[in-house]
């Protein structure tokens, strides 16, 4: 039911993992072994013990994890924090361990031996719960347990042999020394050498990165290249980012999303379009959460959530307040929702997977994100620009209508930060500035981009008062005045 | 009265197997350990008491009782590493009872 066909008549098997399927082409070859190598701390158990999970949870496939290093105590333990039930469900006969976790006595030795019981346990459990999933974890300990390597080299052979012939789809860990070396300690790909899946934990500017690639795959086709990937307890285990499946060129919409403030729509020949991903930019202080909170408010019955990294929500709603914006009473209603972190809590694909988790859950139409500049920094530019990549594909692909908003570094607007990668995504810039004026500094604002429209091209000094913002007329002057700011 | 209870772990009716068998044998005859049971258990008509055992080398011979535990892998011809591994030296010779009774 989990199966279906590949390239070269291999059958693929669906995993269930977030994200694998896309970049697998389909999932793992079917009834086949697929090597799973990474340092210590790049998330091998974890991965494969959610194929387990995700099997049990969607497809209601048991599964049979042979532990070599943990004992299955642990394990239970490990993955509590994740909501896996591993208890319950070798209760129900769902889930199987084998227990090869070494002893805490080594026993002596007195004569010659081989590891007899390994295959019978394995092949006892598969066919005791029915699995059609099996994890192998890690399969190059018993080079350390045992020292004759002939006897090892011998046992791990039967071993992949007899999971060929029992066709049950498995993974098999092992363990990797350097992130961009051999793939694996004690030559075990020899034994799993048609599909290899690498797992790396890297380090990225200052900043660790988990990233995973298909090497090969028993001759079918697969993407190419590193994905980033998220452990967390929100997605429930790990999930894939899948940067290349993203389209980012969908069609926006010619609808608009009002403003709820007639000139502000004017400016913008309607308001926002439905569907597309529009930025403000401009320096502190200009008014980027103001338009913000107007954009979230202004068709009180659509539901709409704020994404505030630079604020907490009591200052957020105590702002609204100020500006006569019905935020709070939309929360109240429910068809508002504030979303606050810290930027530096999570790395990106953490907050990445949390934020997919609340959107997917709340749905909602309008999405306001206060600031990309404060998740810029807690990243690497190429992990940014994944987080801005797959976020922004999500919210598309949602149908959602969404405002960024990011702060320029310099009190004329423009530079905008990350701007090239950020403006290639976004079908409106809105650019808020200060602007001197008869000796006077006052706040500009411009749509400087909008993608399939006539928008006003003028730049319009703008007020704030307790009933929010009000949009004044184009601001005269020589052109030098309006787009400098030439007393600093 | 059981004093020493033995288990042997082992694959199929291989020569090893039969190999750690007579070699058990002989040695609590030799030692006249003469209140023993032992049962030959083969992992591949009881896996399950193998996983419960977490036996994994094969053959193994557990010694369950007296305690504590004790467990040896191999064929068992080193007499020697036998004993050791089982804590049997300590136990002083009879007069040569046979073990089988």
């Amino acid at each position: 039911m989990t199966e279906g066909t590949g390239a070269a008549g291999v059958g693929k098997f669906a995993t269930g993992i977030p994200g694998f399927e896309y970049i697998s082409d389909g999932g793992l070859p079917a009834g086949r072994a697929t090597l799973v190598a990474g340092s210590s701390g790049s998330g091998k158990s974890i991965f494969s013990a959610q194929f387990l999970v995700a099997g049990i949870q969607q497809a209601g496939d048991p599964g049979v994890f042979v532990t070599f290093e943990e004992p299955p105590a642990a394990i239970r333990d490990n993955f509590e924090s994740l909501d896996w039930a591993i208890g319950e469900w070798e209760a129900q006969g769902l889930w199987a361990f084998v227990d090869l976790s070494p002893e805490e006595e080594q026993p002596e030795v007195a004569g010659d031996f081989d590891l007899g019981a390994l295959l019978p346990r394995i092949e006892h459990a598969v066919n005791r719960v029915g699995a059609r999933r099996l994890v192998i974890d890690s399969i190059g300990t018993l080079y350390s347990q045992f020292s004759d390597r002939h006897m090892v080299r011998r046992a791990l052979g039967q071993l992949m042999a007899a999971v060929r012939r029992m066709g049950v789809t498995t993974l098999v860990t092992a363990e990797r020394t350097e992130e961009y070396g051999a793939v694996a300690r004690f030559e075990v790909e020899e034994f799993v050498a048609d599909s290899v899946v690498l797992l790396r934990n890297i380090l990225d500017g200052d900043k660790r990165r988990r990233t995973l690639e298909i090497l090969k795959m028993r001759g079918t086709s697969h993407q190419k290249g590193e994905y980033p990937f998220s452990v967390s307890a929100e997605a429930e285990g790990v999930s894939i980012i899948p940067l290349s499946a993203i389209e980012l060129n969908q069609p926006a919409s010619t609808e608009r999303a009002s403003f709820g403030v007639p000139e502000l729509d004017a400016m913008c020949a309607g308001g926002l379009l439905r569907r597309s991903v529009s930025l403000v930019a401009g320096p502190t202080g200009t008014g980027k959460s103001l338009l913000s909170s107007h954009f979230l408010t202004g068709a009180p019955d659509e539901r709409a959530l704020l994404i505030a990294f630079e604020e907490g929500s009591d200052q957020l709603r105590r702002n609204a307040d100020g500006w006569g914006l019905p935020l709070r009473a939309m929360e109240e209603r429910g068809s508002l929702r504030i979303e606050s972190a810290y930027p530096e809590t999570a790395a990106l694909e953490d907050h990445l997977v949390r934020l997919k988790n609340v959107l997917d859950e709340f749905r909602p139409e309008r999405v306001a994100l206060d600031s990309l500049s404060a998740l810029e920094r807690i990243g690497s530019d190429r992990g940014f620009r994944e987080f801005l990549i797959a976020l922004v594909a999500h919210l598309r692909a949602q149908g959602i209508t969404t405002l960024l908003t990011t702060n320029t570094s310099n009190l004329q607007g423009g530079g905008i930060a990350s701007e090239a990668q950020v403006s290639s995504m976004t079908d409106t810039i809105l650019l808020l500035r200060y602007a001197e004026q008869a000796a006077q500094v006052k706040r500009a604002l411009v749509v400087l981009k909008m993608r399939g429209s006539d928008q006003d091209k003028a730049v319009r000094e703008f007020t704030v008062s307790d009933r929010g913002i009000r949009v004044g007329e184009p601001l005269q002057g020589k052109g030098g005045t309006l787009l400098g700011f030439t007393g600093v | 009265m059981d004093q020493y209870l033995l288990k042997l772990y082992v694959t199929g009716r291989t020569p090893r197997s039969q190999q750690a068998i007579d070699n058990l044998d002989a040695l609590l005859k030799d030692g006249s350990h003469d209140h023993y049971r032992l049962e030959v258990i083969d992992v591949l008509e009881d896996p399950q008491r193998a996983e419960e055992h977490k036996v994994l080398a094969t053959p193994t011979l557990i010694k369950e009782l007296p305690p504590p535990v004790r467990r040896v892998i191999g064929d068992l011809s080193d007499r020697h590493q036998v004993l050791l591994g089982l804590d049997l030296e300590s136990v002083p010779d009879s007069e040569g009872g046979d073990a089988n009774d």
